[in-house]
């Protein structure tokens, strides 16, 4: 499925948001994500279905004043 | 009574909010924070991969988390970067930075106004990064602001209290906490804002810069105590006169 991942064209093999996480080895209790414009509350990455082109922004906290 | 700072529905003990960003190694942040007795940590939200890792590994749980909107240039990316962090599950507090100059790193008044008046409506706690002027100061607590957050000096400059007069006034005008943020360089420098009055003081450049850290954070903690109680003290007047005025009796020498 092709992807719009923080900006940058990515073609993964994933049906929801939790597994796109997991494939991309990251951290989900560390994560917060946008599909669409729309947050997705973290408890619903896993019924989050994602479809082709979706623009996703995953982002974390990081060192910052 | 005990002299606590009341933010939100929050009581701190603690004067002092550190920044986490700028550390050779995050590694020093838990140290650092122990050092500085900070309760108030402000952190970045960033785009996963694209900058340095996570810093949340490093950040005690006892500790209140400040997400800052750095990066916002309008009104709309603030409240947008303010309600991803709140889904991040980290509370409702929220450091409103809205910027749009990237030379100066001078807050825009207009635009942070505007963020703050959707956030307090959506119940965040909203701590406004601003220029210490009095009539958008009064805008920010009108749009709900818990306090202000005038700068000393440009972000990262270490240049100490360059505003030092316009943080007097909006000291003299203001009800909320005015807490001193951006510019401080040196413990003395947050002394002397705290006994000012200033409600608080953000340090995170003077911090991460320092050679040591973890003892500068200290320092820091030490300065802002110093200054709080000088404050609470209630300094004497300072004359007009450059003449000097005895502290011994001018009577009663031995002859």
């Amino acid at each position: 499925m092709h992807l719009v991942i923080n900006g940058q064209d990515q073609d993964i093999t994933c049906t929801t948001l939790a597994e796109l996480v997991s494939a991309l080895k990251l951290d989900a209790q560390r994560l917060v994500a946008e599909v669409n414009g729309t947050i997705v509350a973290r408890e619903n990455f896993g019924q989050t279905v994602l479809k082709d082109n979706d623009r996703l922004e995953l982002v974390h906290f990081v060192g910052g004043g | 009574m005990e002299d606590a700072l009341i933010l939100g529905a929050i009581t701190l003990k603690s004067r002092l909010f550190v920044g986490t960003g700028k550390y050779a190694a995050d590694s020093l942040i838990p140290e650092v924070i122990a050092a500085s007795g900070a309760q108030v940590v402000t952190v970045a939200l960033r785009r996963v991969g694209m900058q340095q890792e996570g810093v949340m590994d490093h950040i005690p749980d006892t500790v209140r988390l400040l997400p800052n909107t750095s990066g916002a240039r309008t009104a709309e990316e603030a409240v947008r970067l303010a309600r991803l962090a709140k889904a991040a599950g980290c509370g409702d507090w929220v450091k409103i930075e809205v910027i749009a100059d990237t030379r100066h790193l001078l807050p825009d008044g207009y635009e942070t106004c505007k963020a703050t008046e959707i956030l307090a409506k959506e119940g965040f706690t909203v701590l406004p990064y601003v220029n210490p002027d009095l009539y958008v100061a009064r805008s920010l607590i009108s749009a709900g602001a818990a306090c202000v957050m005038p700068l000393a000096a440009p972000i990262g400059t270490n240049r100490g209290l360059q505003t030092r007069e316009m943080i007097g006034i909006l000291l003299e005008e203001l009800d909320v906490p005015v807490i001193v943020d951006a510019g401080l360089g040196r413990p003395s420098q947050a002394c002397e804002a705290m006994e000012m009055g200033a409600a608080a003081c953000l340090v995170n450049t003077a911090i991460a810069s320092a050679d040591d850290p973890v003892a500068m954070a200290k320092a820091f903690k030490l300065a802002v105590e110093a200054g709080r109680a000088a404050y609470l003290a209630g300094p004497g007047r300072v004359q007009d006169t450059t003449l000097a005025e005895a502290s011994s009796p001018l009577t009663g020498f031995l002859q």
